[in-house]
């Protein structure tokens, strides 16, 4: 009897934890601050919290729960609405992405922000056109994003630019004539930027060897032994934090002495966290740098401190990253749509998004014909192993 | 000598990832020589290991830390026996196994429910995190330490199995279940044995594995799991030095396809080996015949 009864309580136990993983919040909504006469404007935001990505995804969905914090109402067609996040995981999978993204169709949201991760990004963009609803990108880099549709836009440079980025800042600064580039089989964001930087390396007469390792390998040690054998001047790995971190750590311990350049995946306190007091030489480009606005700096590191919860979310420190800025900014992008929209109606919203211009933390936003933001500049910045801290190199732009 | 320079890393990879694959992949076949019962939670058992040195180095010293994960992955692979597969002794096979992967599901998505998803970095273990060079190449100390304690780990098994009276005990309990048990022998303990064994291998299978790759996620156990249990059945499922040298050889060609640079295929190149290995000999490199019992 007492196994039966063990068995049932261990069944229910299994079964708790699979719905566990369905949970969602709600932000606004249990909180009651709800206005008097119920004007509610859903937003979604739709971003991976757990997965590969999970620790960027978090970063960016902190700069729009900040940004929803400092303004969480807005006028709509001259009545003032509460915004409520509507927040889902899309867990960095592609396969579960797009019923992370029905769940938002379902609960009626007006626009999405989202996601982290051009793989899952590309996977939820179909849910979302069927149900008309326009969807912002806030740093996911790949071009077929928004290709051929009408309701992804984007506030984010692109991988083509990023690419060429990288490939004059590692041919300008390190004089590299040869590169290892490590992508991820299978990964949108990690092949489609190893290829671009190809791309542009090659234009500049320097030599490519391009490598790519499968989905849950945590072993790098031969490929940076391979690197080391091919005399590469640079070691170029566009992929997820979980993999930087391991990378990084594999690479200091086989002194790889070659720089590590990366996209802005790698603009995390992971990455920092992983390098801090190794001898590793990292180079990323990315949105913002700690700094650009003091304002913004110290507000949102107050607001991380004096919240548990989203220290924890940030990665454990009060580090502003990239991604934090790019979710603040996507945030009032949409309020400018919505209201530009004066309505919540998704298909006036996503009308509205075309005109949208903002001036945000990163830069000014506006978008072109495709619905990419007109973005011509970008950050890069060096891991400081002694302080901890992103230090400022430069800021690259590319002749078009 | 700059050819070793360059070429021994790979080998040195292989060797160590070798020996941590071997280290879980007796845990499987020692289940299965028993039970004939494929124990998927075996590799989240791993992972679960690692998890608890995490957090374990948060409030205790070191060596403190070290004797706990070992002993709460012992209890861990205790309980998970007791719960999920004891109550079962008498079901089908199909029906444990089932129970099996239910299990592996269970560890994962608490895992996932406690670290919230990210990857958490795993702590340095002195002396084993330190990094040295032989030979012109630089690599951790554990790289150099798990083939020699792996080796060291499965002589002692061996010895136990081969000249104690559990270890005889366990021999007879594979041979024939109820006939072992209609001579005394309560099988009860034998199967709790073999499961403590297997998680205790599991658990410095995971303070090698993590040290090298100091990244846990809730699917970080999925992976080498899977890995081991290709060894385990190419050795020769059920055989402790088949699964010992089934692991060394898939770590050492795994690594050795990434030197010579078909990285795209490394994996691929782990599954092919093993169906070729069924074709041409099904019960794999070590296995025993398979006798009709009448």
């Amino acid at each position: 009897m007492k196994k039966r009864i063990l068995s049932v309580l261990l069944a229910a136990a299994m079964l708790s934890t699979l719905l566990a993983g369905c949970e969602r919040k709600p932000e606004a909504a249990a909180d009651g601050t709800g206005s008097a006469d119920g004007n509610v404007v859903r937003i979604g935001v739709f971003e991976p919290a757990s997965g590969d990505n999970g620790a960027g995804g978090k970063q960016e969905t902190l700069g729009i729960q900040y940004a929803n914090y400092v303004t969480p109402t807005v006028e709509i067609g001259g009545e003032e609405y509460t915004v409520q996040l509507d927040i889902v995981d899309n867990e960095s999978s592609n396969d579960k992405a797009p019923s992370a993204a029905a769940t938002l169709v379902s609960d009626g949201v007006s626009v999405v922000l989202g996601s982290y991760g051009s793989g899952v990004s590309i996977a939820g963009s179909d849910t979302f056109k069927e149900a008309g609803i326009p969807v912002i990108g806030v740093t996911c880099t790949n071009p077929q994003i928004t290709e051929g549709n009408t309701h992804y836009f984007r506030i984010c440079f692109l991988d083509p630019f990023q690419g060429t980025v990288l490939a004059n800042f590692a041919n300008d600064n390190f004089g590299a004539k040869k590169a290892y580039v490590l992508t991820k089989l299978g990964d949108d964001y990690s092949t489609g930027l190893g290829y671009y930087f190809t791309q542009a390396f090659e234009a500049l007469g320097g030599e490519v060897v391009e490598e790519t390792f499968q989905e849950g390998n945590s072993d790098f040690t031969s490929y940076i032994t391979s690197a080391k054998n091919e005399g590469a001047d640079v070691f170029f790995a566009p992929s997820s934090t979980e993999v930087a971190a391991l990378l990084v750590e594999q690479a200091a311990s086989q002194g790889l002495e070659i720089p590590l350049l990366a996209g802005d995946t790698w603009d995390s306190n992971v990455i920092l966290n992983a390098a801090e007091g190794k001898n590793v030489d990292i180079y990323v480009s990315t949105f913002y740098q700690e700094g650009g606005d003091p304002e913004f700096d110290a507000g949102i590191k107050e607001w991380i401190n004096s919240d548990s919860t989203a220290k924890a979310n940030n990665g454990g420190d009060d580090t502003v990253s990239g991604l934090t800025v790019m979710g603040y900014d996507a945030y009032y992008v949409a309020l400018e749509a919505l209201k530009a929209a004066g309505s919540t109606d998704p298909a006036a919203v996503n009308e509205a998004l075309w005109d949208v211009t903002y001036s945000g933390v990163s830069g000014d936003i506006s978008f072109n014909e495709i619905g990419d933001a007109n973005r011509d500049a970008a950050y890069i910045k060096h891991a400081n192993t002694e302080t901890g801290a992103w230090d400022f190199v430069a800021e690259q732009s590319v002749a078009q | 000598m700059e050819w070793i320079t360059k070429n021994l890393p790979y080998l040195m990879a292989g060797i160590s990832v070798g020996g941590q694959y071997a280290l879980i992949a007796i845990g499987y076949t020692m289940v299965y020589g028993i039970l004939r019962l494929i124990n998927f939670a075996h590799g989240d058992i791993f992972m679960v290991a690692g998890l608890i040195m995490v957090y374990a180095v948060t409030v205790m010293p070191m060596p403190l830390a070290i004797v706990l994960v070992i002993a709460a992955t012992v209890a861990l692979g205790f309980f998970v026996e007791r719960a999920a597969y004891k109550p079962l002794r008498s079901a089908p096979r199909m029906s444990v196994m089932i129970s099996a992967i239910g299990v592996s599901y269970l560890l994962q998505n608490l895992a996932l429910y406690i670290t919230g998803g990210l990857s958490q970095q795993y702590p340095a273990i002195p002396w084993l995190s330190d990094t040295v060079t032989i030979l012109g190449a630089t690599t951790k100390r554990v790289t150099l330490v798990t083939p020699v304690l792996t080796v060291a780990l499965v002589v002692v098994l061996v010895l136990l199995i081969k000249y104690t009276k559990i270890g005889m005990a366990m021999r007879a309990a594979s041979r024939d279940f109820e006939t072992s048990q209609l001579m005394g022998i309560k099988l009860n303990s034998v199967i709790s044995m073999t499961f403590v064994i297997g998680s205790f291998l599991a658990a410095i299978g995971s303070m090698l594995y993590f040290t090298n790759y100091t990244g846990v996620t809730p699917t970080a156990g999925a992976m080498p799991g899977l890995k081991a249990f290709v060894a385990a059945v190419f050795g020769g499922i059920g055989s402790i030095p088949g699964a010992v040298i089934g692991a060394f050889i898939i770590g050492i060609c795994e690594n050795i396809i990434k030197g010579l640079g078909w990285t795209t295929f490394s994996d691929a190149f782990t599954f092919a080996l093993l169906i070729v290995i069924l074709i041409a000999k099904p019960t794999g490199l070590f296995g025993e015949k398979a006798i009709d019992k009448v």
